[in-house]
């Protein structure tokens, strides 16, 4: 295909690089923070880290919908799981997370109904299609994936299918991103925004970063030659003394977003006070949760979920490595006790997770990879 | 599961609910395109994300983000296997 086949061949990226090298700010070292997991993946995938010009580093941010929820939310839908008549439905990643008493995987193989679905719709008709049964769907994810929950919500109600409910953990980008600014380890110079979260809000919400954080941001799509382009835009800004929203992804994503699905969400959630998520604990006005008039659709409302919150396991930094400060294969367990296969953290579970994807692109390269004993 | 992959709408199935049924990688499924503005179009691409078309995009931008994807391997591979498996139980018919 030819982007791809372009890529390959290196031209335009060398091209890309080498424009890159020349806009970089004398004697500065620069740090951008890809927040989106899913550039993360394309970024250890096409080895972009290693086309970057002296000086010029990448950092890992929050934005794997999988890795940020806590020990405590995975024990509360394990304890859904295993209430009686209950059909517990959740996206196949989840299935693997390890919580403080076993993951969805382990609960099922104790008895509980836990099968995966691709789309809450799918859930949605599972209930329909047994009514003598209570089906429970565990809600995750970033806006990109708000809208959908809604939208089943607002077909259940309309329908009348009153054997459905939502275990809501949606969360909004925006927070995390101010708490990651906020906090004084991590110095960032710059963003690298989410393109799919993007087409659902669009570029505005981030223009706090630039007006309040004098930080420039771009807005990027998926492919490799859509990062490299944002990092020069970015570097371009920096270089400038400029700190802007730019929008490179201007194929999918519009300054205001989708306007039907963000009516969507505000017709069927609402901010809570509090959200925990991993490695960045409580973050206010973070995370949603059903609007009261969706009551009879929300699964912590109709049963009793532990809601306690738990630390994670003692080994695993994924908090720092959802923050930035560390990188994956500079966790002690990373490739050793704590694989794809038997994953330990969160990161190493979801293929947007930073460990996933370094475990699968990165191991070879000599450079990088810690020999592991 | 944070994939947006392009599909191709091959059938209107209930204008009134806004679902069509999609070609997402060699398999059909029901697609809600209740966040797409205006009615969907038998022959345009979206890109469809947990069984919703987020967008329309176009058919040569398709194409490259269906190679990329394919590029990308495993991801790609279990998102597919995904629809596979749910398909039949949610109204692939
Ligand atoms: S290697 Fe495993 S435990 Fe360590 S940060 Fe990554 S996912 Fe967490």
């Amino acid at each position: 295909m030819r982007y791809i086949d372009e890529f390959r061949s290196g031209e335009i990226a060398r091209a890309l690089t080498s424009e890159l090298a020349d806009a970089m700010p004398p004697g500065r070292e620069l740090a951008l923070m890809e927040v989106c997991g899913g550039h993360t993946h394309a970024i250890y995938k096409h080895g972009i880290d290693e086309l970057l010009p002296p000086g010029l580093e990448l950092v890992h941010g929050p934005g794997c919908p999988v890795c940020v929820i806590p020990v405590g939310r995975v024990d509360d839908a394990v304890s859904l799981a295993l209430e009686p008549n209950v059909v517990f439905t959740t996206f196949g990643d989840m299935m693997r997370v390890p919580g403080s008493k076993g993951s969805l995987l382990d609960a099922r193989s104790r008895g509980a109904d836990v099968r995966m679905v691709y789309s809450p719709l799918d859930a949605l008709e599972l209930a329909r299609a047994n009514p003598e049964r209570e089906v429970v769907f565990f809600a995750i994810g970033f806006e990109t994936t708000t809208p959908s929950t809604a939208i089943t919500l607002l077909q259940a109600r309309a329908q009348g299918i009153g054997n459905f409910a939502v275990f809501c953990n949606h969360v909004t980008i925006a927070p995390p991103l101010r708490a990651i600014l906020d906090a004084p380890e991590l110095r960032l110079d710059g963003l690298i925004a989410p393109g799919h979260v993007s087409a659902v809000i669009g570029s505005r919400p981030y223009d706090f970063i630039a007006s309040e954080y004098n930080r420039p941001v771009v807005v990027a799509g998926f492919e490799p030659l859509d990062i490299l382009q944002s990092v020069l835009m970015l570097v371009r800004q920096l270089a400038a003394g400029r700190a802007e929203v730019e929008n490179q992804y201007t194929r999918v994503v519009r300054r205001d977003g989708n306007p039907l699905a963000l009516e969507a969400i505000e017709q069927t959630m609402e901010l809570r006070d509090n959200f925990e998520w991993r490695g960045l604990g409580s973050i206010p006005k973070s995370g949603l949760r059903l609007r009261e008039e969706f009551a009879d659709w929300d699964a912590e409302q109709r049963y009793e979920v532990p809601g306690i919150s738990v630390p994670d396991h003692k080994a695993c930094q994924c908090g720092q490595v959802l923050r930035g400060l560390v990188k994956p294969w500079e966790c002690k367990v990373f490739g050793t006790a704590c694989t794809p296969e038997r994953p330990i953290g969160t990161c190493m579970v979801s293929s947007e997770g930073a460990c996933a994807a370094y475990y699968h692109y990165g191991r070879n390269r000599p450079k990088r990879v810690k020999i592991q004993t | 599961m944070c994939l947006g992959i392009p599909a191709q709408i091959v059938e209107i199935v209930d204008p009134e609910a806004k679902t069509a049924k999609a070609e997402i990688g060699g398999v059909r499924r029901i697609v809600s395109c209740a966040l797409l503005e205006g009615q969907a179009q038998v022959g345009e691409w979206v890109l469809v994300h947990v069984g919703f078309a987020l967008d329309r995009i176009d058919e040569e931008q398709a194409a490259e983000t269906l190679q990329l994807l394919a590029d990308m391997g495993e991801a790609y591979e279990r998102e597919l296997a995904q629809i596979r498996e749910t398909a039949s139980e949610a109204g692939a018919s």
